[in-house]
């Protein structure tokens, strides 16, 4: 450590107290990746606050000093968003957990930045009501982090992202400064600088209260499964469904090697022979889902789903969703290891661009399993190779680059909801001018004019050149300690 | 020097012309107008206009100008009305991409034929395809000022707001940066939102030239259910009944008078034909029991939904409050109050003299009581003197700053916004 970080650990020692302050170099390499393991870099000291005042001391001695921090909740992230600096502060919110206030006749809970996201609606379901955005990761991600990425989640088609359900934040700012942005209420007068901090990916300071909006749950949830021959079929499905004006509450597609991974780590149970599958999801007022459901039964009907199956009660609701759930890890199944991507298409090229993957598959013998969102176009390809053998994981790295490039190219976007954090800030200029990434910096600038705060993630430096894109070996390890699922 | 001025502003973008008598914001006249043509013109016009030091307002149809406050200095404006063209309708991915200066009401009819709508009723499309029949301001509102006032309706409280509904857009800063941010997919998170940042910032951090939304299917039915109730209690127990239900309604609105006088209470809600019925009923029956009157279903809306309760010169103010803080603003906020009990957000037509001041006070009083804030909308130019428009506004060095980012020698909208930026 170096001379400027030890005087830091002796301040924030008496700031925070001895407990809270990690210089150890061994309970240090803890922190050292986040949900993408395969970028590491053991932070330079660890702080656990617990108020947002002890952030903002923090903050402020950092400031001060001109070391750069990082924040982290729970360390989920599948884009090196809450990678550590070598040199600086990582300040770890998991000592921040409490829900402060549980409101729904305001619509709203206040949490700090470490409570994990299901605790929200877990607090709040006695009284009827949940929290909307539900990463896969819920069970053990913060509502700091999902402010930070601005997490979706399957159910973000129809109810929106975590920008749709946070009314105000307390932030402190790099310069260690405490404000509100937003607040309690709607359309709060200025900027709209809530807008703009919600998935900055911690790049603008660091959340440290949180009001959520709470949405009251829907009186009827409709499931069901269904099988088609291939892709193309349960694209044409989606297509007739949203063509019908039905907004479902999720729409998911896994293709036939995404099942096989499926089958062979859960048993899921899915048609035999599927060549795609599709779990659509409807929820809302009883007289209107039932309607719809009719609906949504003959449009997969009509693009030749050979086999539909419609969840009786929620324990079977569970079952068709956990194939979905568990098909990340499951391609650990059938692959020693492989890349998550995350892109986005306009929905309607899904058949066009899934054809293209699979030409870029053919033609570089790299496999692809494929599992989306496909309601609103987010494609989650799993590229398959084996690290061992020579070039493979060379060639998987290439499959990856090229699936954003069609991203690109058809008009979508690198990132759906994992966030450009580390891994896709070289991708920025291929989807924004120089012009446009100016202006974000200008954004930037105005929150953190000394570039400390969360340094080099979102934009492009030089020293990002030449990295890898994301990778995962085998099981994550929140995923095998039973803690975290992944979508 | 106005020849020359005019000269350079003429070889940057082919239309510009001398102010005429109209060409005012609020009150203030500008010098000359520009009408530029496409996203170049807007960029070439306000890069001379930084290099002839000259201060730009952004103008659609100017239904809007007078919101905000009067701009502390004015030489140009920039008239966005030959930009009125939906550039892309992706219908079956539910997006749209069009130029600043189209009309919301010929968006909406552009989507309609395909049984599409921007699930936003301000003034210029209130009860638009919904109701059948273009409603609202007389001139009727644009794209570029639907963003830069964020002008919402009744459906924000299902849809959200401008904000929600805004995927990408494209803007040309002050020095004639022409810059995008966003995409034209619902679903992406690369970058910073910039396109937050520009919603209700009243043309003070670039001028829009593009925007794309995101697009909601138009709903098979529609019904909409009032209930007059004797008093606020009464109101506010309604209002608060059907938050706690689980009938799912697009719209929670509440019209009051004058304090004292009867409010109304009116739901919306939309869905399938063969299910909108039962719906309504269930509504009607929950309001009636919570204030105590009987409710009226309607498949058309009342006459006052989604408009504003003001002249649009003013006086009026925007008030926010926490739900249950409405009883309190009710039974005792001055003034006409009308809008979206379910979001929080009513806009109070004020009177138009003396006692103005007086009113933005005591409803900036209750408001606060309750989490939120009391902003004055509009009000002609010689009744707003000497009043705090904006109130407290948190983060406000935060703005500055931003401000001075993005447009560093205050040219555009100068004195427009919150703590005279």
């Amino acid at each position: 450590m170096g001379a400027g970080l030890e005087l830091l650990a002796a301040e924030f020692s008496a700031l925070l107290g001895r407990a809270a302050v990690i210089t150890d170099r061994q309970r240090l390499r803890t922190y050292e990746c986040d949900g993408l393991a395969q970028y590491r870099v053991v932070p330079g000291l660890v702080v656990l606050p617990e108020s947002a005042e002890q952030i903002a001391a923090v903050v402020r001695a950092c400031a001060a000093a001109g070391v750069p921090f990082v924040a982290r909740g729970s360390g989920t992230g599948l884009s090196g968003g809450a990678l550590p600096h070598a040199e600086g502060v990582l300040i770890v919110t998991s000592r921040m957990r409490r829900i402060q206030e549980v409101d729904p006749a305001n619509e709203r809970a206040v949490v700090e930045p470490g409570v994990v996201n299901l605790d929200v609606t877990k607090a709040v379901a006695p009284q009827g009501w949940y929290f909307a955005p539900d990463p896969s990761s819920q069970q053990i991600c913060s509502v700091g982090g999902n402010v930070a990425e601005n997490s979706g989640g399957a159910h973000c088609l129809k109810y929106g992202f975590t920008t749709h359900h946070v009314l105000g934040v307390e932030v402190v700012t790099p310069d260690g400064e405490l404000v509100w942005l937003g607040g309690t209420t709607r359309d709060v007068p200025g900027y709209d600088l809530l807008g703009a901090f919600v998935g900055s990916e911690g790049t603008l300071g660091i959340a440290t209260k949180i009001v959520v909006r709470l949405l009251r749950e829907p009186e009827s949830v409709r499931c069901l499964l269904a099988a088609f021959p291939g892709v193309d079929e349960a694209g044409a499905a989606v297509s007739k469904i949203i063509a019908d004006g039905v907004i479902p509450a999720a729409i998911e597609m896994m293709d036939a090697l995404a099942i096989e991974a499926a089958e062979a780590a859960v048993a899921c149970g899915y048609p035999g022979g599927a060549g795609a599958v599709l779990i659509v999801e409807l929820d809302g007022p009883v007289a209107e889902v039932e309607h719809t459901f009719t609906a949504v039964h003959r449009h997969c009907t009509d693009a030749s789903a050979f086999e539909i199956r419609v969840a009786r009660d929620a324990a079977q609701r569970a079952l068709f969703w956990r194939g979905r759930k568990s098909a990340f890890a499951a391609v650990g199944r059938i692959s020693p290891d492989y890349i998550v991507q995350d892109g986005v298409i306009p929905r309607t090229v899904l058949p066009e661009v899934l054809r293209r993957i699979a030409e870029l598959s053919a033609g570089t013998g790299v496999r692809v399993a494929n599992v989306f969102h496909a309601g609103d176009g987010n494609l989650h390809p799993l590229v398959l190779f084996d690290e061992t053998k020579p070039g493979e994981a060379q060639a998987a790295e290439e499959v990856s680059g090229a699936i954003l490039d069609l991203c690109i190219a058809y008009g979508g976007s690198i990132t759906g909801e994992h966030g450009v954090g580390m891994d896709k800030a070289r991708y920025m200029p291929r989807m924004f001018t120089d012009e446009d990434l100016d202006t974000m910096q200008r954004l930037r600038c105005a929150f953190d004019p000394a570039g400390v705060c969360n340094p080099g993630k979102v934009f492009p430096t030089p020293r990002l050149c030449g990295e890898v894109p994301g990778r995962h070996k085998g099981v994550h390890p929140l995923q095998a300690a039973g803690l975290a699922e992944q979508f | 020097m106005v020849t020359s001025t005019l000269g350079g502003l003429r070889a940057a973008c082919g239309d510009v012309t001398e102010a005429g008598a109209d060409d005012t914001v609020d009150g203030v006249p500008a010098r000359w107008v520009a009408w530029p043509g496409s996203n170049e013109e807007v960029s070439a016009v306000l890069r001379a206009a930084a290099e002839l030091g000259l201060r730009s307002v952004a103008r659609g149809t100017g239904s809007r100008l007078a919101w905000g406050a009067p701009p502390t200095a004015l030489d140009l404006i920039v008239d966005t009305s030959r930009m009125g063209a939906v550039l892309a309708h992706a219908a079956g991915d539910l997006v749209v991409t069009v130029q600043a200066g189209l009309r919301m009401a010929d968006l909406q009819d552009a989507l309609a034929p395909h049984r599409q709508r921007l699930a936003l009723d301000n003034g210029d499309t209130a009860g638009g395809p919904v109701a059948g029949g273009t409603v609202g301001d007389t001139a009727g509102g644009t794209v570029g000022g639907t963003i830069a006032t964020a002008a919402s309706g009744p459906l924000r409280y299902r849809y959200g707001s401008v904000r929600d509904l805004l995927i990408g857009i494209t803007v040309v800063l002050a020095d004639g940066t022409l810059t995008r941010s966003g995409g034209t997919v619902v679903k992406n998170v690369a970058g910073y939102d910039l396109g937050k940042l520009y919603t209700g910032s009243l043309g003070t951090l670039g001028v829009i030239t593009e925007a794309v939304f995101r697009l909601h299917p138009l709903p098979e039915a529609s019904r909409w259910i009032t209930v007059p109730a004797s008093d606020a209690e009464r109101a506010a127990a309604a209002i608060a009944a059907i938050r706690a239900s689980q009938l799912d309604p697009v719209a929670l609105e509440v019209d009051r008078a004058a304090p004292g006088a009867p409010v109304t209470v009116g739901v919306a809600v939309e869905g399938v034909a063969g299910g909108i019925g039962t719906r309504a009923d269930a509504v009607a029956d929950l309001l009636g029991e919570a204030a105590g009157a009987s409710a009226a279903v309607t498949e058309q809306p009342p006459g006052w939904w989604g408009r504003p309760p003001h002249p649009p010169q003013g006086p009026a103010a925007v008030i926010t409050c926490e739900p249950t803080g409405l009883a309190d603003l009710l039974t005792t906020g001055l003034g006409a109050l009308r809008g979206s009990a379910g979001a929080g957000v009513l806009i109070a037509g004020l009177d138009d003299g003396d006692r103005l001041g007086a009113q933005l006070a005591q409803l900036r009083g209750i408001a606060t009581r309750h989490g939120g804030s009391a902003v004055l909308r509009c009000a002609p130019p010689h009744r707003r003197t000497g009043l705090d428009v904006w109130g407290p506004v948190p983060a406000l060095a935060l703005m500055r700053r931003l401000k001075d980012q993005f447009d560093p020698e205050h040219r555009l909208a100068p004195g427009r916004f919150v703590g005279g930026i």
